[in-house]
């Protein structure tokens, strides 16, 4: 009998949340910094809302070297400072009869052997049922290792129960090197069975954007280069690299997050509608916006890239990219970027995308601001509509989901004013059961096993097809623009945009 | 902000509530809903704090209704409270004299513009909900059988005027329950043979999950008294074994199903908020409750 043919469920009770059958997640490099601050709390989390299977196990394999109980310490440390949900011991304490730690080195056959060993002991004694679901929370020069490791030892048979991965962005760092990884990695998992995550594009969002285009009658007519004259993409953070120093070096801004979280926005504010909203047909539709989009050229003209140096951001004084602990003298990895990017469809010709993303910069905000064309004619004076903008639609991804629309207005008084007004729409404020955080709906995904939402090989390719011109042409600059820390980023980013008679909004 | 409005008429407080909204410097308004919590002078503070959490998701006006003495000259006094710690508005109203019978006429002029309406009665509900003339205003219409003196009998007598948008608060009780025993089922795959629901004397929520286990099942689901006001234990008797549900202590549960040892599973107490939140989330009706009560008249 399968799920379906379940008695007690039914397609109108939506009061009935769906729990995940019985697994174990084995976590690599759990005591990573993402390991610690996002995934233990997700699932802590997921325990509290009743949504994690009754015997759910958690295996964490790592370098160091811990004690059983040590290890169960951090991570109940860990899930308490990061819980979203209130802590109830009772939850803590039957989710830590599923804890393992298993300690050893990526390519080290004995630690491998007692991973095998302590998953089948888990299918035993906590009834996982040969249903395991690995995340590779590691760094991706790791992957070849563990991905490889994990085939020797036959831990991807799918025969007794499911097994999944989950891998992170970035996927790759560059087309040559994404196919790589695919490679390696659909050699030992099929395709389904192989959840790319990006982390700052959760569920919610992309369906926030679903519902505001597509069961509004009200958005749709306007959405295309008759009434639009460009959008702006903005994912603006206030922090610095802070201790991913190793990391981030070498990666940059657009590669970090250009090419998977703002082009994925990208394609969703700009895809046709897709004949259903399941994963595949949302993916089709999205693939074909990645496809017919190309980097505005010449790109000395259309993009920007700089460092931020040393400043003074929201009250405190930073230090510059190049003085950040762990970073090589002359690095010449941009921290802020952005692109102006064509999209060649009936919809779109004309219209710019012009996508940034920066570290350090005035505030945190991720937006998607479509910026309508001016009335074609005012019967306004000149002097009536001077303080009037354009009007914007602006869906705010963070902080604080919601939407903002811009207008003009008259201003109260004898004399004939009109002068921009914001209305605002924040939805929940979320306290009595807020909303599940990204990770939390992505670890659902992954143990319910739906489909995701998130990109694969497909989407992945095209991105990097997009922004690898862009890379080579910096690669060959000799020198790189900087922006003092805690503003809106550099000169030649303003200049970027006063080249085609626009400016950046201020988020 | 506060504004307090003695022997006022609703388009005052209107007025007030523009007022408020501009004084405390934010003359937009995101709101999604107007929840009105028809209650009595004992349990009304309490009732708005409920309200006042929820509002928190799903941001509303918030209403309170008190209905005094019915004797005397009509009078509506009324408090009027924007911002502080909560999302939204929130008026509350005193009502005395023939007011008391006629109280739509005061609440509506009150009701945000084409926007759901929820009512709440936190105390003893009327009999008929969708016929009372504040619940004629609503779309959902929610009461809470436990909060009366005889749950059982109060849930079966509202039960008889269901209309579609009635939910009462013991069958929201029961959804980590119905959760628990889907999950079960999902596990188990064996056919369901019978069942039994233990419960404390006159527990509404154990009446609403033997209706539905039997309405879902069709198989024949027994209720059994057992110490205690909670659901104890349910258990289903299956080809392949038992699955039972067995509450542990107040924060969990102890879960078998056949093939897998037994495993504590969380099982907490949630508050009202909690409560009307879940019910919030949906503003349709809600077909498999109807489907119960109505299995539980007919049988």
């Amino acid at each position: 009998m399968s799920a379906g043919a379940n008695p007690l469920r039914d397609v109108r009770d939506r009061r009935l949340p769906r729990i995940a059958g019985p697994c174990s997640v084995v976590m690599f490099g759990v005591t990573g910094d993402l390991a610690r601050k996002k995934l233990i709390p997700a699932i802590y989390d997921l325990a509290n809302r009743g949504l994690l299977p009754p015997g759910f196990a958690l295996v964490g394999f790592a370098r160091q070297d811990f004690g059983g109980q040590e290890f169960s310490d951090m991570l109940k440390a860990a899930a308490k400072a990061g819980a979203r949900t209130p802590w109830r011991e009772t939850v803590w304490t039957q989710l830590e009869a599923g804890i393992r730690f298993v300690p050893g080195e990526f390519d080290d056959d004995t630690a491998w052997l007692q991973l095998a060993a302590t998953m089948a002991e888990l299918d035993e004694q906590q009834g996982t049922g040969g249903n395991h679901a690995f995340y590779l929370s590691i760094p991706p020069g790791l992957f070849p290792v563990v991905v490889g490791k994990i085939k020797e030892h036959g831990l991807a048979d799918q025969s007794s129960g499911w097994r999944r991965v989950v891998i992170e962005k970035p996927f790759g760092h560059d087309l040559e090197s994404a196919r790589t990884l695919n490679h390696l990695v659909s050699d030992v998992f099929p395709r389904e069975s192989v959840f790319r995550i990006d982390h700052y594009l959760g569920k919610e969002t992309v369906q926030n954007i679903l519902a505001l285009r597509f069961a509004n009658g009200m958005f749709e007519p306007l959405w295309n280069s008759h009434y639009v004259d460009h959008v702006q993409i903005t994912m603006a953070e206030d922090i610095g690299i802070g201790t991913r120093a190793g990391y981030y070096d070498g990666i940059g801004a657009a590669r970090d997050v250009i090419q998977n979280h703002l082009l994925q926005l990208m394609a969703l504010i700009a895809m046709e509608e897709p004949v259903s909203f399941n994963a595949e047909s949302l993916r089709l539709e999205k693939q074909k916006i990645l496809a017919n989009a190309r980097p505005a050229t010449p790109m000395a003209d259309h993009t920007a890239q700089a460092q931020y140096t040393a400043g003074w951001a929201g009250g405190e004084h930073v230090v510059g990219y190049l003085e950040e602990q762990g970073i090589p003298e002359g690095s010449r990895t941009e921290t802020y970027a952005a692109i102006k990017v064509d999209i060649a469809t009936r919809r779109w010709a004309g219209v710019p995308f012009y996508l940034r993303t920066g570290k350090r910069l005035g505030r945190r905000v991720t937006e998607v601001a479509v910026v309508f064309k001016a009335a074609p004619h005012q019967p306004f004076s000149k002097n009536d509509i001077e303080e009037l903008g354009k009007n914007a639609l602006v869906m705010r991804i963070q902080p604080d989901e919601g939407v903002t629309l811009r207008f003009g207005a008259k201003v109260p008084g004898t004399t004939m004013e009109i002068r921009d007004v914001l209305m605002d729409f924040a939805y929940g404020g979320a306290f009595v059961e807020s909303s599940p955080e990204a990770y939390e709906r992505l670890i659902l995904d992954v143990l319910l096993g739906d489909p995701p939402l998130f990109p694969q090989q497909e989407e992945v390719e095209l991105s990097w097809k997009i922004l690898d011109p862009v890379i080579a042409h910096w690669t060959r600059q000799r020198s790189i623009d900087t922006y003092t820390s805690g503003t809106w980023g550099p000169p030649s980013a303003d200049a970027m945009m006063e080249r085609d008679g626009r400016v950046w909004r201020r988020p | 902000m506060q504004i307090n409005l003695d022997a006022t008429t609703s388009p005052e407080i209107a007025r007030a509530l523009v007022r408020a909204r501009v004084d405390s410097g934010s003359p937009a308004m995101d709101m999604v809903l107007t929840a009105l919590v028809v209650t009595d002078d004992e349990t009304v503070g309490e009732a708005l704090r409920t309200a006042a959490t929820l509002s928190r998701e799903h941001p509303s006006r918030v209403i309170g209704i008190v209905l005094g003495d019915g004797r005397g000259q009509p009078r509506v006094d009324a408090t009027v409270r924007v911002g502080e710690n909560a999302a939204g508005e929130s008026i509350l109203l005193r009502l005395s004299g023939p007011l008391t019978k006629h109280a739509e006429s005061v609440v509506l002029p009150l009701l945000l513009p084409d926007s759901p309406v929820v009512v709440w009665w936190p105390g003893k509900p009327p009999t008929n909900p969708s016929a009372d003339p504040i619940g004629r205003l609503a779309q959902r219409r929610l009461t809470d059988a436990e909060a009366t003196d005889s749950p059982v009998r109060t849930l079966m007598a509202t039960a008889r005027h269901y209309a579609p948008g009635d939910t009462d608060l013991s069958w929201t009780r029961l959804t980590p329950w119905r959760a628990l025993l889907a999950a079960a089922l999902d596990q188990a795959t064996g056919t369901v043979h019978r069942g039994v629901v233990e419960a404390g004397p006159g527990n509404p929520a154990a009446r609403l999950l033997t209706g539905w286990l039997q309405c879902r099942l069709e198989v024949p689901v027994t209720e059994r008294r057992s110490e205690g006001e909670q659901i104890a234990r349910v258990v289903l008797e299956t080809d392949a074994g038992d699955v039972s549900i067995e509450r542990v202590d107040a924060e969990s549960c102890l879960f078998s199903v056949p093939g897998a040892r037994p495993r504590h599973v969380p099982l907490g107490p949630r508050t009202l908020a909690e409560l009307l939140a879940e019910d919030l989330r949906r503003l349709d009706a809600d077909d498999v409750y109807h489907e119960t009560l109505t299995h539980l008249l007919e049988s």
